[in-house]
């Protein structure tokens, strides 16, 4: 059991939703990231998800991306962002983390040798946009085999025919993408996410969590009532990109995370 | 053994893999659009009304067959093996490009699409796909990094005269590269109405291989004229390479002549070296992932992808066609790289010995002929493909030769 598979139990046996935060490691720098990922579970984020930089983010919107290239620019890499899930690590040993990111980086690094590197520093589980269920050789089942959660994204375009093949080798939780189009985008509608969630539960008996398109409290909480809980990206990420303090962002981590623990 | 198994001509698999190459490394969202384009494509292949219409589109608005013609002069001067051009430069809209448009134009309305997004870089395959959209009536959306939108002015003018929509791209650094991640981008929110005209051989499968399909007719053409005029194949075809869509034309329909000498020439820019300022994914990249496929790419020791650079705005992408690197890596195909400075002399030495005025992207090609043939026998024959013409590059020629256009003296600046 990862860390991932005994936060929902946890999260199950209290009846509560789950609130993620998705926030790019290294932005602004590594060490007000550092302090910004350290601070989330105090403000009720019960699973990080965190960006590993890349320089073409095919699947993001202008926020994610500037976050990436701010992150970049300050040097940030693979060792660094394995570093700064290490550093928390150490403070931290039940908060799972989703490494979320593209594959180059990873591909480019040797897919064992990554693996190895992920676990030793803490990492949970990865969520990489570009690997399909078709692809699932390169980097999906290693990484079950590590005994990493490999966690796949499931859309408004996956119809019933594929939705199998999606959850397939799918493990830790599903992440269904509320809208067509990319982070920090359109916004999610309860009433368009809510059927789609029940048709992947009936599916599956992994939690299902909902992301793209949240980007308030009020939002966090209808969409998480109608799922296991709720993922913000864009909106925090967008908070860090204009300068605003980590204690700031914080708070507002915590009313989103409240507001879907409230769901 | 039967030859069959020895093909080189009979990739990708059912996985859209050219040896380790190629695949379909694309988001979730759109990879049943990807599925049903396959599909679609498959269906169309085999189907002879699909053939039918292309013909007929090649013949009556491209101006194909585009002909085969033996330049006389250029060969005299080099002193060597005799030279014969592809004149793909004389289709409608000036390039190869349109040749893959129209296949692709025709599949979406086939799958009732009626947004067609590009992505461009010089502006070539852009101006393809908005005149066929004109010619059809369809939306026409084409995505051209904010960098290229400047100095390729007079592309962006045709396109919009064409009715396209034409988005200057800023993420990123602004080049080809960011275009191709927007076009993505916008694909992926308008998935039921779009479809996107990829312009080179790469791309999520079946991309690679229908771009090349459609591309292929260069090389047939090539064969069948080359036959008419020599009584024999070429001995040695070179092309010029950016992603690679104009060389896997000419160079698929040889790839089982095994007498046939296959060179691919990349953008060396300012010359291969440490300092990345060139487009040479072969001779200077190494195997990645982007926009949906496994290829060699420009990228530093972190799997970031690099910016390459070349003087030709449509070789400056930091990829390549997947088939291209796995022709490289079996050895099916050489691939050297021409710098800037190289290019130019070719262009120069075209316009005075042929009076074609060549596009940057053939001059490259056309650089590495003249390197080669003095020291090729006269019964050497090689074919060069001339896949655009130059009219877009005269400023950026003038510029860099330190012309000035404003001067109608003619006289030298600077």
């Amino acid at each position: 059991m990862t860390r991932i598979d005994a936060k929902f139990a946890a999260l199950k046996a209290e009846g509560k939703k789950a609130f993620v935060a998705y926030v790019m490691a290294g932005d602004p720098d590594f060490d007000r990231s550092l302090e910004l990922v350290r601070g989330l579970p105090g403000a009720g984020v019960d699973v990080i998800e965190l960006g590993l930089p890349f320089t073409d983010p095919m699947a993001d919107g202008p926020t994610i991306q500037l976050a990436g290239q701010r992150a970049l620019e300050t040097g940030m890499t693979l060792d660094r962002t394995l570093e700064l899930a290490r550093l928390f690590r150490q403070g931290d040993d039940e908060t799972p983390i989703v490494m979320m990111g593209y594959y180059n980086p990873i591909y480019s690094r040797g897919v064992d040798r990554f693996l190895e590197q992920a676990k030793a520093a803490g990492i949970d589980g990865l969520i990489i946009v570009d690997l399909p269920p078709e692809e699932d050789d390169e980097l999906c089942l290693p990484a079950q085999k590590a005994g990493l959660n490999f966690i796949r994204l499931a859309t408004p375009t996956t119809d019933d025919k594929r939705l199998p093949k999606v959850l397939q080798n799918t493990s830790g939780f599903v992440y269904y993408v509320s809208i067509t189009g990319i982070t920090g985008a359109a916004e999610a509608e309860a009433t368009d996410v809510g059927p789609e969630v029940a048709r992947i539960k009936a599916a599956t008996d992994l939690p299902v969590i909902v992301g793209f398109g949240i980007n308030t409290p009020e939002k966090s909480r209808t969409i998480a009532s109608v799922a296991d809980g709720a993922v913000v990206g864009s909106a925090i990420v967008g908070r860090i990109g204009s300068g605003a303090p980590v204690a700031e962002v914080l708070d507002f981590v915590k009313s989103l995370a409240d507001a879907a623990h409230s769901a | 053994m039967n030859d069959l198994f020895n093909s080189f001509m009979s990739g990708p698999d059912e996985q859209g893999r050219f040896g380790i190459f190629g695949g379909r490394f694309v988001s979730e969202t759109l990879m049943p659009l990807i599925l049903s384009l396959e599909e679609e494509y498959d269906r169309a292949k085999d189907d002879p009304s699909f053939w039918a219409e292309m013909e007929d589109l090649w013949t009556h608005y491209v101006g194909r067959p585009s002909p085969l013609y033996y330049a006389e002069r250029l060969t005299q001067h080099l002193g060597g093996a005799k030279v014969y051009l592809k004149r793909d430069e004389l289709n409608h809209t000036g390039a190869h490009k349109i040749n893959n448009v129209l296949g692709q134009i025709i599949l979406a309305r086939r799958m009732g699409k009626t947004r067609i997004i590009a992505e461009t870089g010089a502006g070539q395959h852009g101006v393809a796909t908005a005149t066929v959209c004109a010619k059809f009536g369809l939306k026409c959306v084409v995505y051209m990094g904010a960098h290229d939108v400047e100095r390729q002015a007079p592309n962006v003018f045709r396109m919009r005269l064409l009715g396209a929509e034409v988005i200057p791209v800023t993420s990123g650094r602004g080049t080809l590269k960011d275009a191709m991640n927007d076009a993505l981008r916008d694909w992926v929110t308008n998935v039921r109405d779009t479809f996107y005209c990829i312009g080179t051989v790469a791309g999520p499968h079946p991309y690679p291989a229908m771009v090349r399909d459609f591309q292929s007719i260069i090389g047939k053409e090539a064969k069948e004229q080359m036959m008419a005029a020599e009584g024999r194949l070429p001995d040695t075809i070179i092309a010029a390479i950016g992603g690679g869509s104009n060389a896997m034309g000419l160079f698929h329909p040889f790839l089982d002549d095994k007498e046939v000498r296959i060179i691919g020439v990349e953008a060396g820019g300012k010359g291969v070296n440490e300092k990345m300022e060139h487009c040479a994914s072969l001779t200077g990249g190494r195997p990645g992932v982007l926009h949906g496929n496994r290829t060699y790419l420009l990228q530093d020791d972190d799997g970031q992808i690099l910016e390459g650079y070349s003087i030709s705005a449509g070789l400056d992408y930091p990829g390549i066609g997947p088939e291209h690197s796995w022709l490289h890596e079996v050895g099916r195909a050489e691939y050297v790289a021409i710098t800037d400075a190289e290019a130019l002399e070719a262009f120069q030495l075209c316009c005075a010995t042929e009076g074609i005025i060549p596009a940057l992207e053939p001059c490259h090609a056309l650089a590495h002929v003249m390197k080669i043939v003095p020291d090729l026998p006269a019964d050497h024959i090689i074919c060069m493909n001339m896949c655009g013409r130059g009219d877009k590059d005269v400023q950026t020629v003038a510029k860099h030769l330190g012309f000035d256009m404003s001067d109608t003296e003619g006289r030298r600046a600077g």
